[in-house]
């Protein structure tokens, strides 16, 4: 039953695919009719301009670049140009870094506010102010102070990351059933050996959900935060391409950046399954 | 800019004064005379004519004396006997020594655009290694970043909008950082693009309501398209709208009718054209003939703490601009800086913007070889002159010492320096007298000149 399920839906996703491929194929034909212009004044012009070539491209077109890409993805031809790979790992190294770096604060903070209601409500209004504040909105703020912009970057994912783990962590802790820490208070059990037998196994899926949640926002931020402070990673790669208004090679970025996203995501929820327990 | 002569032509005056005797100097002259000599070819035969210079001027101190040498033997008899008794070659090659620079390896940021082509040039075309230094040219996101990055110290020195060092060093939009500009990159080489749908909309005095978008608030392009307005009657604060939009974006958002047009660096102008989105109303060159754009900055601090790499980035700045300014180098230069790793454009576009013959975008191919051009001399009046302008559109308040922060930011004196010690001729004068649309503008009396404009915004 499920796998018939499972083939079905596989089916129906690739049908989608399908139609999606050829709608984009048709939508993007050129179809505007070709001005008539001097062959002179044609030769300084753009495929747009003289062929009636949609600005758009196709997913031919971008399969065929795609390939290209994929053939050499560690070329580095310089500062400034560097292939696919070279720029996915520099994103993943400094979403990396910042994540650590988040989760290093994050679970320790997490459990003493969770563990002490004083400190959980003094703390309350602080984290509610700092949790919307849009991640760029820290990047001035971050070149300016921190004065270096490989660092500002690793700054604003660890802080765009810490809150929802913080959160959930909060959360976890708090929520704990009072029956166990109960059982555990009869036993005699030390707080520091209570945080960890007890508490910390019933609260892990919470926080690694809020992991879960933090690293996809990481993901996202990354590259808008090397759109804005170039140099190297795939949001730099987007900003290069869209500066020379290569389309096709925005779409290549964008199928990647969505497949990394997916695998860190998966990644993520494979080891929340693993900390999840039945009650 | 008569950069090299030979000092073996006798018509040619070694002495100070000039030619025709009415002049301080050579230069002067020149500038009178409206002549400008193409750049020798190698930078070995430029020390060479300097130190030749020094020698012919020590053989004959008088003038009459050495053109009658000269025009009897000829010159190349002269070179050959001068080189008998003068190690010539020998003593180029001390004179070209500088002193070793502190810092070989440095990072220089700049913005993709066409502006930007001697700095970005000069890294493959081994200008600066030349020099003895190892650049590694940086594109950067825009030019608040650009500002950002310079000053924090990730780059020593960069490609900034030639009003940007006076604005940093002012503090206005930033903290007030001092600033210097040896070099300015490009004089003009922008333009005026209008969305096709305005082809018949080609007088300025029907763009009530239009939008515009600019590269940067602190840019020539500011200043250029709220003067050419103003000058047709409108108030750029409000009858028009002028956005800041980043160059790549100016296309996409043309495209998308977000805007109406753009004041913009080139290659983003051709690049409207090159896609069919817009057409060439003006070029800037038509607004002011020979103004400046973009320039080369570092700030006041690394120029102190490192001043022998300061002088030869400088050095590398200037040979590479001499070297751009020739025409016939111009399609070899488009081929170089086009890859991904530089600007990302199409060669096409590239060439079409450095060679001067383009495609309008109305159906027609134009060729103005002056449309693009480069010359590094920093006049101190194109400073005087966009302090006018920061003014008149309200970006400062209060009172100028207009002369005293243009020496202070434009370094004149030193290139001046630079430029004579590397054989080059630098004006005599810091201080030049333009026209702006045919407005003439004087130095030295720049509130006269700010008084007299109608439009402006009331302070």
């Amino acid at each position: 039953m499920t796998s018939s399920l499972r083939f079905r839906a596989g089916l129906v996703s690739i049908v989608l695919l399908a139609a999606f491929l050829g709608i984009w194929h048709l939508a993007t034909r050129s179809t505007a009719p070709v001005a008539t212009m001097s062959p002179e004044y044609a030769k300084l012009m753009g495929l747009t301009a003289t062929q009636g070539k949609s600005a758009m491209p196709g997913p031919l077109d971008v399969g065929a670049k795609l390939w290209e890409h994929l053939k050499r993805p560690f070329y580095d031809n310089g500062p400034n140009d560097k292939g696919l790979g070279i720029q996915l790992a520099y994103s993943i190294a400094r979403v990396g870094t910042g994540y650590l770096l988040a989760v290093l604060v994050a679970i320790p903070l997490g459990f003493l506010i969770g563990m002490s209601p004083l400190l959980s409500k003094a703390l309350d209004p602080f984290i509610q102010v700092l949790k919307p504040i849009s991640p760029l909105a820290w990047m001035p703020l971050a070149l300016y102070t921190i004065k270096d912009s490989s660092v500002s970057a690793i700054f604003v994912i660890f802080i765009c990351s810490i809150w929802p783990m913080l959160l959930n962590t909060v959360f976890g802790v708090a929520s704990v059933r009072k029956e166990w820490i109960n059982v555990a208070r009869t036993l005699e059990v030390g707080t520091i050996r209570r945080a960890f037998t007890v508490i910390l196994p019933a609260a892990a899926p919470t926080i690694l959900t809020g992991m879960r949640i933090s690293i996809g926002i990481a993901w996202l931020v990354i590259v808008a935060a090397e759109m804005l402070v170039g140099g190297t990673g795939i949001g730099y790669f987007v900003w290069n391409e869209w500066n020379n208004l290569s389309i096709t090679n925005v779409i290549i970025a964008i199928l990647l950046i969505g497949i990394v996203g997916m695998l860190l995501d998966q990644i993520l929820a494979r080891f929340t399954r693993m900390v999840t327990f039945p009650e | 800019m008569s950069t090299f002569d030979n000092p073996f032509d006798p018509d040619r005056n070694l002495q100070a004064g000039c030619v025709c005797g009415q002049h301080q100097s050579a230069a002067e002259h020149e500038q009178a005379t409206g002549l400008r000599c193409d750049p020798v070819a190698s930078e070995e035969k430029r020390y060479e004519g300097v130190v030749a210079s020094a020698v012919m001027r020590a053989m004959f101190p008088q003038d009459v004396a050495r053109r009658a040498f000269l025009k009897s033997v000829g010159a190349s008899t002269a070179l050959a006997a001068l080189s008998q008794f003068f190690p010539l070659k020998t003593a180029t090659e001390v004179f070209a020594q500088t002193g070793a620079p502190e810092k070989k390896d440095l990072k220089v940021g700049f913005i993709p655009i066409t502006c930007a082509t001697p700095i970005i040039m000069a890294a493959p075309m081994g200008f600066y290694a030349k020099h003895g230094l190892n650049v590694e040219v940086v594109k950067t996101a825009g030019w608040a970043v650009i500002r950002d990055k310079t000053i924090n110290k990730e780059y020593d020195a960069a490609h900034m909008l030639a009003p940007m060092p006076i604005a940093i060093s002012l503090g206005l939009g930033a903290n007030a950082i001092p600033f210097a500009v040896p070099a300015i990159e490009n004089i003009n080489g922008q333009g005026i693009v209008l969305a096709t749908k305005h082809k018949d909309k080609r007088d300025p005095k029907d763009w009530k309501g239009l939008k515009f978008a600019i590269p940067f608030d602190y840019s020539m392009h500011n200043y250029l398209l709220r003067y050419y307005l103003a000058e047709h009657g409108l108030d750029p604060d409000t009858d028009v709208q002028l956005r800041s939009v980043p160059p790549p974006e100016m296309v996409a958002n043309l495209r998308a009718d977000n805007i109406d047009g753009f004041l913009a660096p080139d290659n983003i102008c051709q690049r409207a054209i090159y896609d069919g989105v817009g057409f060439m109303h003006l070029l800037s060159k038509e607004i002011w003939d020979g103004h400046p754009c973009c320039s080369f900055a570092a700030s006041r601090e690394f120029i102190t703490s490192a001043p022998n790499s300061f002088a030869a980035l400088t050095r590398a700045i200037v040979d590479a601009t001499a070297y751009a300014s020739k025409a016939e180098n111009r399609k070899q230069i488009a081929e170089a800086i086009a890859p991904a790793n530089y600007i990302n454009a199409p060669v096409t576009v590239l060439e079409q913007v450095l060679t001067g013959t383009y495609a309008d975008g109305l159906g027609g191919v134009k060729t103005d070889a002056k449309r693009v051009d480069f010359d590094p001399f920093p006049w101190q009046s194109f400073a005087v002159w966009m302090l006018t302008q920061m003014k008149r559109w309200g970006q400062i308040k209060g009172d100028v010492d207009y002369k005293a922060v243009a020496e202070q930011v434009y370094l004149a004196t030193d290139t001046k320096k630079l430029m004579t010690e590397m054989g080059l001729s630098p004006p005599a004068s810091s201080y030049k007298s333009f026209a702006v649309m045919g407005k003439t503008f004087d130095p030295a009396k720049p509130e006269d000149y700010l008084a007299s404009f109608k439009i402006r915004k009331a302070s």
